[in-house]
């Protein structure tokens, strides 16, 4: 089932026009990758899923997105829900200066929740979800701000899955980690994929071709090409994507 | 030629640092060697124990807990004004507020705490206990409430825009992720953004304080200069400063017992407020380290 349709998306900063055409349809239960040189859109264009972009004053969309069927830009939409349901974990590891256990329950404690156990069991699946859990168990109480980069990065994963999003937009997650936690964080969202759909920017192409079933590449705003992960790494079609999949950029 | 000129300026510079470590340094001495005098007359103990604080009448007491009391009565009903309002505004600002209005509205802040404190105190007397007697009885003319109240107005400016600065100093991030995770606005502001700065927030205050334990001129007009020791905010009391004032401004007689009061007070206040700003440098020591 298409999960993400993004029909002519045009973006706009100002004058900048930073995406243009954009049309793509994400199925349920994938990882993709979008994929790209710096400055290309990715970010901005992963953004538009969760309406993250409303914040800047100059940010302008044209185009439709929809989400389960519905227009994510329509008058009615609640933005707090939306992204409930599209959660986000972000390039730096951003967790609240707050405890462990704190940062993983804010999201069920925003929505009104005061059930405690009810809170305490979503924070544990959630930490044993995000494989957190054994490390974190006996010290729930620390402030989160102790943890390693890669902890930190695996608690903001846990955070967001507390909400039971359905999707995962993901920045770069592991390009502010060392290998061994960039590791584990792929092996994160390969089980992760059974439940939740994931769409994650990464610059790194091993990385895309490791853990995603489909790939994106942008260029310049536009989408260049959409396809099966390994076609796009064995057969592109197009001669910008072979130069960037091969390193041959300018 | 450049030369010559370059260790003019460093001397200049050197010369204005060291006249201001002179001057913190001499106004220490004085205060010290001035209220040793004053002490070799007046025991410590009953400095601090006496309830009255009556150097002026024939019927003399030196116990500086009126004053003290004034001086806190006025601070907390100063605090307990500006607080709600002063936080409210800087989180507006921060949080809400487009950025073209927190740019223009920031300056017009900071030119409301340059208005002469005398306005402030007569706007208390003339204005605002009339109004405040109009529906509390037995409040006096002059009384601890309408100076406490006006006090608080004046650092309304000085805590909001301080705020404001320990709120925009939390990384985007952390609003991001409280967005993202379906925060709205209010939720973001009050359960992440506020927290987060709380360190920032708290040395506001604790300079607001600064502020209204310093202050003479609002207290001097509008309290009255009655030192009881009182915790009733209708009731006309006095300050530290307003005493320090009150006797500056008299005939007493240089050198005498009565003079040295001032410098017993003073000392006292000095102390009050160094405390306090060691508490605050403490925090804001803490709270940079936070975020590096
Ligand atoms: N907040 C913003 N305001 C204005 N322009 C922006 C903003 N964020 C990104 N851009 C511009 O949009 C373009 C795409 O940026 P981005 O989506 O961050 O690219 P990527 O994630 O692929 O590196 C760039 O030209 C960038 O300068
Ligand atoms: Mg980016």
């Amino acid at each position: 089932m298409k999960l993400i349709e993004a029909d002519d998306v045009n973006v706009y900063y100002g004058d900048n026009h930073v995406l243009k055409d954009i049309s793509l349809s994400i199925k349920e239960n994938t990882v993709t990758a979008f994929i790209g040189p710096s400055g290309c859109g990715k970010s901005t264009f992963l953004r538009t899923l969760n309406r993250m972009n409303d914040y800047i004053d100059t940010f302008r969309l044209e185009g439709k997105i929809e989400i389960d069927g519905k227009n994510i830009y329509g008058k009615k939409v609640k933005v707090e829900e939306l992204r409930q349901k599209v959660g986000m974990v972000f390039q730096k590891p951003n967790p609240f200066p707050k405890s462990i256990f704190e940062n993983v329950a804010y999201g069920l404690k925003i929505q009104g929740s005061n059930d405690k156990d009810l809170i305490a069991d979503r924070v544990e699946k959630s930490l044993k979800q995000a494989a957190l859990w054994g490390e974190v168990k006996d010290i729930l109480n620390k402030s989160a701000l102790s943890l390693s980069g890669g902890q930190q990065q695996r608690l903001c994963i846990a955070r967001t899955l507390a909400v039971k999003p359905s999707i995962i937009l993901m920045d770069e997650p592991a390009s502010a980690l060392d290998p061994i936690s960039t590791a584990k964080i792929e092996e994160l969202i390969f089980e992760l994929k059974t439940k939740y759909t994931i769409v994650i920017v990464t610059h790194n192409m091993q990385q895309a071709a490791r853990i995603s079933e489909r790939t994106a590449f942008f260029y310049l705003g536009n989408l260049v090409e959409y396809d099966k992960t390994s076609e796009i790494f064995t057969n592109p079609k197009h001669k910008q994507t072979e130069n960037y999949i091969t390193g041959r950029f300018g | 030629m450049k030369k010559s000129t370059e260790r003019l300026i460093e001397g200049g510079l050197a010369f204005s640092g060291l006249v201001t470590v002179l001057t913190t340094l001499a106004i220490i001495y004085v205060l010290l060697s001035e209220s040793w005098g004053f002490f070799q007359e007046v025991s410590l103990f009953s400095f601090l124990t006496d309830v009255e604080w009556t150097p002026l009448f024939t019927n003399k007491h030196y116990g500086i807990l009126p004053l003290l009391s004034g001086t806190i009565l006025t601070t907390l009903i100063a605090l307990l004004t500006a607080l709600p309002f002063g936080i409210t505004i800087s989180v507006y600002l921060s949080e809400y507020a487009p950025k073209g209005f927190r740019k223009s509205i920031k300056p017009a802040l900071e030119t409301l705490a340059a208005v002469p404190t005398v306005v402030y105190g007569f706007f208390a007397l003339t204005v605002v206990t009339p109004f405040l007697q109009s529906f509390i009885p037995g409040l006096s003319t002059f009384n601890a409430l309408s100076a406490g109240i006006v006090m608080g107005i004046m650092i309304i400016p000085l805590i909001s825009s301080l705020s404001e600065d320990a709120l925009q100093a939390v990384p985007k991030s952390l609003r991001e992720a409280s967005f993202g995770m379906g925060a709205t606005r209010f939720q973001t502001a009050f359960k992440v953004v506020v927290p987060a700065a709380s360190s920032g927030i708290l040395v506001s205050i604790i300079l607001g304080i600064s502020r209204a334990i310093g202050e003479t001129m609002v207290v001097a007009i509008a309290a009255g200069q009655q030192p009881t020791l009182t915790f009733d905010p209708r009731d006309a009391v006095e300050t530290i400063t307003a005493y320090i004032v009150q006797v500056s401004l008299g005939d007493v007689q240089h050198g005498s017992l009565e003079y040295k009061t001032i410098f017993a007070a003073g000392i006292s206040l000095f102390v009050f407020t160094f405390l306090l700003n060691n508490i605050s440098y403490r925090l804001k020591k803490k709270y940079q380290e936070q975020y590096e």
